[in-house]
């Protein structure tokens, strides 16, 4: 039983993981700039919450919340971040498609709307093997225009699917309001399909918790998909460059009215102060830790620039002659 | 001895490896009455939790393989429009393929894409005669593009055992092929592979897919007078470097003939290699397609883009002559 204290815990976790890569990314330790989850907490949280450790999720580009709240190791996962051989995936992902795949997460997808059908197909294959695990795919409000996610959502709700599509709509796809990429309602998109549709108050891990528990009860029981809008507020960048480029298509007083409701805020107010004390504290300790850690790992070698491109370790030839 | 066709032998190798193994599984569009000749007779025997007809979703239901691959399934997606593959090219080049080395290692995504008819059918105009397997052999997708049944056999099965994507073009100027083969000597023929139909000494044409039968053609034509060795590479990426070299070591003197067009197609690559590395006595050619050919429809106008034996003899003789 997740109680209120681990919500906290998981939604404190992303937010400081967060806060120390946007350091690192300053500092040139992680190359490449990410893109912030901060302020989004509470959908990871309290989406994973609902799951066991066998269940499925694929993330996006925005994705180190998914990802730690679904249970990788925030070491390996800031050392991915960092591009070093012990990150989770040896270096070879970064911050847009580091994943655990012995944790469930079936990739972080830098292709917006891309990893609806991965899923769809992942929870068909386990569901023909005879497995109750439940696949849950997150994306933002701008993959609700993108074909291939609309796609999916018909093949789930044919095929009777246990898929859960997370639809995180901060209100924004980079630059562009929702209400100027999006006609329609976002959940109208899922109940064309037949699919059960809610938005829910995405702030509150609790709320989305209770939401996403019902989803996966439904999916588990064989009744298939269930569709989330889940609506929240990107606090930070849509990537790090914003932080030097500072492009204005929000006023700092939007910001500011946006993020009025914390999630880390909500979450707190439902932890006594010494178990929070003593969470903090044992956070900071292991961010402490994972950074050591990155600084102790050696960098990839060179030569291996293309390992683990083929299953069977093909070598193609190399750029010279 | 009886005979074996060119689709008959792609849904013997089907249905050979569903037989062998249950996670193989096929997903394609009209499958169930099988449309394309090649699923015939596997969802009455496998059963719609293994032959799943999809909606037209090719996007959704090529990435659909991938998930179910990187979760224990073998799936195998049959496409009867060459051109869907510029509409999947994503879901292959950016997802599928990069998954493995994306992971570092963490998952394996064994998917067969089948295309059983690629290529210029004659009179399908500019959406349905491409031929765009060097496209994927650029990308870094092993590619094999079988000639004969028994390739077409042989190559499928390695296709859906190995734990890559593979895609396999069937072209459409082959499928109409027939061989007397003993069914029980049907094999896996391995990845990477080439083979040499016809030796020669004079010159070696490396001919792909369907262009073997016109180099076989051609070289029974020219016999008087050159010595044409065929070398089929019946897969493009990995390609068999090795089996050319050796043909070169014979002959010396290189003519390519490519149903892709010019630029950037794989009978460029096949020249620039024999040019770096290997040993040549005389400039080498390719006949292809034209720079950015697209397929018109009259018929005509589809055979005048298309690589012609009358081509590739003026380029075989053209290459013996020179020095």
């Amino acid at each position: 039983m997740t109680d209120s204290a681990d919500l906290y815990r998981t939604v404190r976790l992303i937010r400081r993981f967060e806060q120390r890569a946007i350091e690192m990314v300053r500092s040139g330790v992680i190359a490449g700039g990410i893109h912030p989850y901060i302020g989004e907490e509470a959908i990871a949280a309290g989406v994973c919450a609902a799951l066991r450790a066998d269940d499925l999720i694929t993330s996006t580009h925005r994705g180190h919340g998914h990802v730690l709240a679904k249970g990788a190791d925030p070491i390996r996962m800031l050392a991915e971040l960092a591009g070093r051989e012990t990150g989770l995936n040896r270096g070879r992902g970064g911050s847009m498609h580091a994943a655990d795949v012995s944790a469930g997460i079936c990739g972080a997808n830098a292709i917006v709307g891309a990893s609806a059908a991965i899923a769809a197909g992942a929870a068909w294959s386990h569901r023909r093997a005879g497995h109750d695990r439940v696949a849950v795919t997150f994306f933002g409000d701008g993959a609700v225009n993108q074909g291939v996610l609309l796609e999916a959502l018909n093949l789930a709700s044919l095929l009777r699917l246990p898929v859960i599509f997370v639809c995180e709509n901060n209100q924004f796809a980079t630059s562009m309001r929702v209400q100027d990429s999006t006609a329609g309602t976002i959940t109208g998109r899922a109940e064309a399909f037949g699919i059960p549709a809610e938005t829910i108050d995405g702030m509150d891990p609790e709320a989305v918790l209770e939401a996403a528990s019902g989803a996966v009860a439904r999916a588990r029981a064989g009744d298939g998909p269930t569709f989330l809008e889940c609506l929240t507020y990107r606090f930070d960048a849509h990537h790090t460059w914003e932080h030097i480029a500072r492009p204005r298509y929000r006023t700092d007083e939007e910001v500011a009215a946006g993020s009025v409701r914390d999630p880390l805020e909500i979450q707190a107010a439902r932890v006594p102060q010494a178990v929070r004390s003593r969470i903090d504290d044992e956070i900071e300790d292991l961010l402490d830790q994972a950074r050591r850690f990155v600084d102790a790992s050696p960098e990839p070698d060179p030569s291996g620039a293309l390992d683990y491109l083929y299953a069977d370790g093909l070598r193609g030839r190399a750029g010279t002659a | 001895m009886p005979i074996l066709s060119y689709l008959r032998a792609l849904n013997r190798a089907l249905s050979a490896e569903m037989e062998r193994d249950p996670a193989v599984c096929v997903f394609g569009e009209d499958i169930g009455i099988a449309v394309s000749n090649v699923t015939t007779g596997l969802l009455k025997r496998f059963g719609p939790e293994r032959v799943i007809d999809m909606p037209i979703s090719e996007q959704a239901f090529t990435s659909f393989a991938t998930g179910a691959a990187m979760s224990g399934s073998r799936p195998v997606v049959e496409y009867q429009i060459p051109a869907l593959l510029f509409l999947v090219f994503e879901q292959i080049a950016n997802q599928a393929h990069k998954f493995s080395l994306m992971t570092g290692g963490q998952v394996k995504v064994p998917v067969t894409y089948l295309l059983p008819s690629s290529g210029s059918r004659v009179g399908w105009a500019g959406q349905h005669s491409d031929h765009p397997y060097s496209l994927f052999a650029h990308i870094g997708v092993k590619t094999v593009v079988p000639a004969t049944p028994t390739d077409a056999y042989g190559l499928l099965v390695s296709a859906i055992r190995d734990d890559d994507p593979v895609i396999l073009f069937g072209p459409a100027g082959a499928v109409a092929r027939r061989e007397n083969v003993d069914f029980d000597a049907l094999a896996p023929v391995p990845l990477g592979v080439g083979r040499v139909h016809r030796p020669g000494t004079d010159v070696t044409v490396v001919a792909v897919g369907h262009l073997v039968h016109d180099a076989l053609a051609v070289a029974d034509e020219l016999a008087d007078t050159i010595s044409v060795e065929v070398f089929d590479p019946r897969t493009l990426y990995p390609f068999d470097w090795t089996g050319l070299e050796a043909s070169l070591e014979r002959t010396g003197r290189l003519v390519v003939v490519d149903d892709s067009n010019r630029t950037c197609g794989i009978g460029g690559e096949i020249l620039a290699t024999a040019a770096e590395e290997m040993h040549l006595i005389a400039p080498p050619k390719r006949v292809t397609r034209p720079d950015g050919a697209v397929l018109p429809f009259a018929r005509e106008l589809d055979l005048a883009v298309q690589p012609t034996r009358s081509q590739l003899r003026a380029a075989i003789e053209t290459v013996a002559k020179s020095r």
